[in-house]
């Protein structure tokens, strides 16, 4: 018994919640929904625009969610924490500018490992000063999110478009139909999939954002982790920015205002707390589909860039009241 | 006024927890309600108090059938509700708590002169006259903060006031004020409903006494034709002789010795040594530095000065992973707060100290983390048997207990520091956490148990430590003392 004041529980007959799934002992209510809506969302496309279905649009599609895909991935890990990163969207334009400006002096790997290397970088400084100091999250990513904006600028007033074609190969080469970048997407979720569910540093992260305290009495290092967190996050803003340089052929210092929102976004539409310690790989990679399919099909109806944010906020909104009345209460 | 219950049912998902309670309570009564974790005692508080809604029977204030939504509607009905989890606000003085929404005003504003005048008038009154209306809530201790919950849900002037474990963190005189309140409000004409597991306060406090168990009133009885043994066998439905272990102790070598430790503020000066197979006791009252010192000890916190320990050398913890390796556990006091990640599975909570450990390659040996987990929740007996998969919050609270012993167990450690282990804490696993200490007592392990239960310092230690203020004022040996001895000496009275 724990007489804890919760607010009055939602009983099976409310008119308001979906009727329960449940498979092999689990309620798979949610997530059925979450299947169903994107699977909708592909039919809908398939029979409405003419052009959904076309190989181009397609390797448009898998292309596009690269990038919201990796920062969603980190800022997940962050989330789980209980923090967040909104400093993604900034460290996107830095590596990818920074590897388009070091392209025509060195070799094409090491300039983008380079690209790479500075999201680590951001992330580090990110997670040393939320960890060592008890800075909040939001104050530091926000400053950062400035910061490293204005590094940007200062280190490229102007958009870098380099000559070597061997710049464009990460962005635009393709494995059969697949384009590669989607697969070191893939690949991400896949190994963050099993960090952050069968690695004692993954579980770690996840059991922070429960209850620090406990996570620090039981001997484990809760500064070390969070700064790895946040270190995972810029690794991934780092990929996602060298990644998308190469794709578009051109790298912008104002690349990626506002990034960080869709990344949070699909975090939430996956069923993430943002206060900590509950979230889904498998889901945020759900939210990911969900958004950049919304975003796809918008631009193929041919409907007004602002109101596809509103729609997208609505949307948003509409999931996330889906899932609050059906999630179990205990 | 008397309230009456009927027939009430409650389900939640269609597992019902209440299956026909009965209950009725008449002004000037003490209606105690005791039962085992899980036995159905919460939910019925929260039907009395509004939060939730019963699916089926009726409730009846002075014959009126009356329907409770909303803790609202328990508030116009003169019902208020005291529960365990404070819901004070710390940022905001007493005054304010106690006040809010009715303040004083003086020209549109507030008079604070007056608002404090009129808060220290109501602690008065209720004979919590030691707390100052002008602090900050959350700078209070934990007792006291407890009582300015109960002297808020006082303000209305309830008919019918519902207290949930009110004791579970008073001691003292702050428990001496307790009790002379709920006297004074029967006195009054006020129901109070007294929710406790302490059943030596339930016999002196109650004038009737409801056994809940399985959702089901087992029995209505009066302090003067029960025994507080009849209740613990009533409660856990089976007779119990005995509720210690017998203790012979045959201490071996030191494991751990503590030198003049200080951390200032907390504890001053604090030497005392633990050998192996030995359990000693550390009362005090809230306030005494108790938790603080194992806290310090376990290298929590850091200390001023003064030095731990281990088989003789000297150590200096800077983290409680220094502790860990050294072979201390410390089971906290809140389980909430310090001992348990909720939204985790039991077999992760279970796990979570020796997750670093129990590797394969980079990743956890699942296969060997549940082996393990597994045979701990076998030997603690945590219920329900296939529990490993479920979230921990969803035990009930002595399973949970046993949960935050076991991730300690599985860590083998060689001394255990107990804090409060068997607080809020139904009384058939408070033995069966007796026992388990007794048993790793005697093989080997020594025991550091931190309470503020007279009964149990006394019935389940070798030696006890008595602190007050932060020192050590007393050791005495548990067979040779009293609880008026013990006591003496925690409130620094000792001859």
């Amino acid at each position: 018994m724990t007489g804890q004041l919760t607010e009055p529980a939602l009983t099976p007959t409310d008119p308001r919640r979906l009727p329960r799934l449940v498979l092999a002992g689990r309620d798979i209510t949610v997530a059925t929904a979450f299947v169903a809506l994107i699977a909708l969302l592909v039919v809908v496309a398939a029979l409405t625009a003419d052009t959904f279905l076309t190989p181009t649009n397609l390797t448009n599609l898998l292309k596009q969610m690269v990038t919201t895909g990796l920062l969603s991935f980190g800022m997940l890990v962050v989330i789980l924490t209980g923090g967040i990163d909104l400093s993604v969207g900034s460290i996107v334009a830095f590596s990818g500018i920074v590897t388009a400006g070091l392209v025509s002096g060195l070799p094409i790997p090491v300039a983008m490992a380079v690209g790479v290397v500075s999201g680590i970088g951001f992330g580090l400084v990110n997670g040393a000063l939320i960890a060592r100091f008890e800075l909040a999250p939001f104050v530091v990513t926000l400053a950062a999110l400035t910061t490293i904006r204005g590094l940007a600028f200062v280190y490229s007033e102007v958009p870098i478009a380099p000559e070597d074609p061997g710049f464009f190969t990460l962005g635009s080469a393709t494995l059969g139909p697949v384009p590669v970048s989607t697969l070191i997407m893939l690949a991400v979720f896949a190994v963050g999939g099993v960090f952050l569910t069968r690695t004692p540093p993954g579980r770690s992260i996840v059991a922070i954002g429960g209850n620090a305290e406990t996570v620090r009495l039981a001997g484990i290092n809760v500064r070390r982790h969070v700064v790895l967190a946040y270190t995972i996050s810029g690794a991934c803003a780092g990929l996602a920015g060298v990644v998308l340089a190469s794709r578009v052929g051109i790298a912008q210092p104002s690349v990626g205002v506002a990034f960080e929102l869709d990344a949070i976004a699909a975090c939430v539409i996956g069923g993430a707390s943002l206060a900590g310690g509950r979230g889904s790989v498998r889901a945020t990679f759900g939210g990911v589909l969900v958004l950049v399919l919304i975003n796809n099909l918008l631009n193929l109806y041919g409907v007004q860039s602002f109101w596809q944010q509103v729609l997208k906020g609505l949307i948003i909104i509409a999931v996330i009241l889906v899932q609050r009345t059906n999630r179990v209460r205990s | 006024m008397t309230l009456e219950l009927r027939g009430v049912r409650k389900d939640y998902g269609g597992v019902e927890v209440l299956h026909g309670v009965d209950l009725v309570g008449r002004p000037g009564e003490v209606l105690a309600v005791v039962g085992a974790n899980g036995a159905g005692k919460s939910t019925l508080i929260k039907i009395l108090s509004g939060a939730q809604p019963m699916s089926a029977g009726e409730m009846r204030l002075n014959g009126e059938a009356v329907e409770l939504r909303t803790p609202h509607d328990a508030h116009a009905r003169g019902i208020r509700t005291v529960y365990q989890e404070l819901s004070i606000v710390p940022g905001l003085s007493v005054t304010e708590n106690l006040l809010m929404g009715s303040f004083p005003k003086r020209r549109g504003l507030i008079d604070w002169t007056a608002a404090h005048a009129r808060a220290k008038e109501l602690l008065d009154g209720i004979g919590f006259g030691a707390i100052d209306p002008r602090s900050l809530a959350g700078r209070l201790s934990v007792a006291r903060q407890q009582m300015v919950e109960i002297a808020k849900a006082l303000v209305a002037e309830p008919r019918v006031l519902v207290l949930d474990e009110p004791s579970a963190v008073l001691a003292g005189s702050d428990l001496e004020s307790l009790f002379a309140l709920v006297r004074r409000l029967r006195e009054r004409g006020v129901l109070v409903i007294y929710v406790s597991h302490r059943l030596a306060e339930v016999m002196e406090l109650a004038t009737t006494i409801v056994v809940v168990k399985d959702g089901r009133v087992i029995a209505t009885t009066e302090p003067s034709r029960t025994s507080e043994s009849e209740l613990i066998g009533l409660m856990a439905g089976r007779r119990l002789e005995q509720i210690y272990p017998d203790r012979r102790a045959d201490p071996g070598e030191v494991r751990l010795s503590v030198h003049g430790l200080t951390r200032r503020g907390e504890f001053e000066d604090v030497s005392f040594a633990l050998r192996a197979g030995e359990i000693v006791g550390l009362f005090g009252l809230v306030g005494s530095g108790r938790s603080e010192l194992a806290r310090c000890v376990f290298g929590a916190e850091p200390a001023t000065s003064g030095q731990v320990k281990i088989a003789g050398g000297d150590v200096r913890f800077r983290a409680p992973s220094d502790a860990i390796a050294a072979g201390l556990a410390l089971v906290t006091e809140d389980r909430k707060r310090t001992g348990l990640v909720g939204g985790m599975s039991v077999l992760d909570n279970i796990g979570l100290t020796t997750m670093y450990g129990m590797r394969r390659g980079p990743l956890i040996d699942a296969a060997r983390r549940r082996e393990r987990v597994g045979e701990m929740i076998e030997r603690l007996s945590i219920q329900p048997e296939h529990c490993a998969s479920m979230r921990v919050v969803n035990l009930s609270g002595g399973n949970q207990q046993k949960a935050v012993l076991a991730k300690w167990l599985l860590a083998e450690p060689r001394v255990l520091i107990l804090d409060e282990p068997t607080r809020g804490v139904d009384m058939s696993t408070r033995i069966a956490i007796y026992r388990m200490i007794d048993d790793l007592a005697r093989g080997g392990l020594a025991v550091l148990l931190i309470s503020s239960d007279l009964t149990e310092v006394l019935g389940a230690t070798d030696r006890i430590l008595v602190m007050n203020q932060g020192r050590v004022t007393g050791e005495l040996r548990s067979d040779r003392t009293t609880e008026d001895e013990i006591l003496a000496h925690a409130i620094g009275q000792a001859a």
